[in-house]
C-alpha cells in the first residue's frame, strides 16, 4: 500500500475537509502541520503553483486544491462512496461544491468588515445562505440525502467554523429562526463521529480568528 | 422510442460566451446532437430563469428535461453520461486530478485576469497584464510536466476538458490582440502554450464553432467600452 501524507494547517477548513474524507474512507495517512507564515521546502516543492495547503501526497505524487483532492480520494478509495452513482445527482453535488467555493468569501465577508460595510456583508451572506437552504438542502437531512456526502463535507466549515466567525465579528447571521433547515443540518453534521472528533480546538480558533480580524480591519482601504 | 428520449439535448447559450463555447465543443467532440437555444442576456427568458434560478446564467444543458448548470460541471456530466465518444478526462485518478488542477488554474487565474485586462486601462491595465504574463509563465512550466511521457498529449482531433477550457479562453487570441494591443500567445515567451493553443484552433470542431473574427473583435470592443464607461461614471 502506498504511503499517504497530508500537508495541512490546523485552522484551515480546506485542510479539515480532506481529513474528514480520509477518515470516512478509513485511509491511513501521516499528517504534517504546516505554518502558513513559515512554509516548508516540502510544501513549496509539492505545490509550487499556489504554495498552499492542503496538499495530498500519495505514493510520491502530489495533489493540490481541496476539491480536487476530495475527488481524487473518492476515485482512488471507492469504499464508503461520498458522491452519488447517478451522473445527474453527481452534477448537482458538484454544482453545490462549486457554489460553496465561489461564495465562501462573500459569506465570510462579515469577518473582514465593520460598520456599514459589515451591514451590507450580513445582507449578502443571508441571501446566499437562503439559496443554499432552499435550493440546495431543501427538506433533506444532509445535502447528500440521508447520509453525509461530499457536499456536506465541502460545507462543513459552515457548521463548524462559522459560529466562531460570527462570535469574533460580533454578528449573528446563521440563526435558527431564519434558517431552520440549515440549523438542523448543522446539529446533525456536528454529531457525525468523524466530524465531531476532528474539529479544531474552539478556544484556539477564537484566538486565531480574533487576531486575523484585527489584521484585516487595520488594513488601509479594506476592500471586499 | 426510448433512444429518441435519451438523446434529447438542448443547450441554452449565447453565441459569444466562452463558457457556452466549452459545452458546444464537448457536444461536438462526443458527436451528441443538440438543439441550441440562443438567449438574450439582457432579456433572459423565463425558461432560463426557471432552469438556472441560482445563477441565472448560460450555459445550461437540458438533458431529457433536466437542467445542468455551470460549464465545468456540464463537461464532467457529458463525459460521464456519454461514454461512447472520446473521453474528456483520463481514466487514471492522478491524471484526472492533474487535468482538473490545470483546468481550475486556467479558469481562476487566467480567465479572471484576462477579463480584468479587457475591462481596465492605464496603470490598472498594466498591472493586470503583468499578472496574466506571470500566470502564463506558470502554465508554461506546468505544461513541461504535464506533457512529459504519457501524461498528456494533443491527439489530432481529440480534446479533453483542459484543451476545451484553454481553447475557450485563447481560441480568440487574435481578436484579443487586436482589441487589447497585447500579444499574450507569444511563441517566444510561451512556446508550449503557443503551440498548444495553435494546435487546438485547428481542430475541426473548434474551427466549425468559431465565430468570425470581426464579430469577436466587435464583442470584445463592446465589453471593453461598457466596462470603461461604467468605471468612469
Amino acid at each position: 500500500m502506498e504511503e499517504v501524507k497530508l500537508l495541512g494547517f490546523w485552522a484551515s477548513p480546506f485542510s479539515d475537509r480532506v481529513i474528514w474524507v480520509l477518515k470516512l474512507k478509513g485511509v491511513n495517512y501521516e499528517y504534517v502541520e504546516e505554518d502558513p507564515y513559515n512554509k516548508t521546502q516540502l510544501l513549496l516543492q509539492r505545490n509550487p503553483v499556489h504554495k498552499k495547503v492542503p496538499v495530498l501526497i500519495h505514493g510520491g505524487k502530489s495533489i493540490a486544491e481541496s476539491s480536487i483532492i476530495l475527488e481524487y480520494i473518492e476515485e482512488t478509495w471507492p469504499q464508503n462512496p461520498l458522491l452519488p452513482q447517478d451522473a445527474y445527482q453527481r452534477a448537482m453535488a458538484r454544482f453545490w461544491i462549486k457554489f460553496g467555493e465561489e461564495k465562501m468569501a462573500t459569506i465570510c465577508a462579515v469577518f473582514r468588515t465593520a460598520g456599514a460595510e459589515q451591514e451590507k456583508a450580513i445582507e449578502e451572506a443571508t441571501e446566499l445562505l437562503k439559496i443554499m437552504e432552499e435550493k440546495g438542502l431543501g427538506d433533506k437531512k444532509f445535502f447528500g440525502g440521508d447520509a453525509i456526502g461530499l457536499v456536506d463535507i465541502a460545507f462543513g466549515w459552515l457548521a463548524c467554523l462559522y459560529e466562531v466567525v460570527e462570535k469574533v465579528s460580533a454578528v449573528k447571521v446563521l440563526d435558527a429562526d431564519t434558517f431552520p433547515q440549515l440549523h438542523a443540518w448543522i446539529q446533525n453534521l456536528k454529531v457525525v463521529p468523524v466530524i465531531k472528533e476532528n474539529l479544531p480546538d474552539h478556544q484556539k480558533m477564537v484566538g486565531h480568528l480574533k487576531r486575523r480580524r484585527e489584521t484585516h480591519l487595520a488594513l488601509p482601504n479594506c476592500h471586499n | 422510442m426510448k433512444m429518441a428520449k435519451e438523446n434529447n439535448v438542448k443547450l441554452h447559450g449565447m453565441w459569444a460566451s466562452p463558457y457556452v463555447k466549452r459545452v458546444e465543443i464537448a457536444l461536438k467532440i462526443k458527436g451528441i446532437p443538440y438543439e441550441f437555444v440562443e438567449e438574450d442576456l439582457v432579456n433572459k427568458s423565463q425558461l432560463l430563469l426557471q432552469y438556472n434560478p441560482v445563477h441565472k446564467k448560460v450555459p445550461v444543458l437540458i438533458h431529457n428535461g433536466k437542467p445542468i448548470c455551470e460549464s465545468l460541471v456540464i463537461l464532467e456530466y457529458i463525459d460521464e453520461t456519454w461514454k461512447n465518444g472520446p473521453p474528456l478526462l483520463p481514466q487514471d485518478p492522478y491524471k484526472r486530478a492533474k487535468v482538473r488542477f490545470w483546468t481550475s488554474f486556467v479558469e481562476k487565474e487566467l480567465f479572471e485576469n484576462l477579463l480584468l485586462v479587457a475591462r481596465s486601462e492605464g496603470e490598472a491595465q498594466e498591472k493586470a497584464i503583468k499578472v496574466v504574463f506571470e500566470k502564463l509563465q506558470l502554465l508554461e512550466e506546468g505544461l513541461k510536466d504535464l506533457f512529459q511521457g504519457e501524461t498528456y498529449h494533443i491527439d489530432g482531433e481529440t480534446m479533453g476538458i483542459l484543451d476545451i477550457v484553454l481553447c475557450s479562453l485563447f481560441g480568440a487570441h487574435e481578436a484579443q490582440e487586436e482589441v487589447l494591443g497585447v500579444k499574450f500567445i507569444d511563441p517566444e515567451k510561451f512556446p508550449l502554450v503557443c503551440s498548444w493553443v495553435t494546435a487546438l484552433t485547428e481542430v475541426t470542431a473548434v474551427k466549425e464553432l468559431r465565430p468570425p473574427h470581426e464579430k469577436l473583435v466587435a464583442v470584445l470592443q463592446f465589453i471593453r467600452q461598457r466596462a470603461l464607461q461604467a468605471s468612469a461614471a
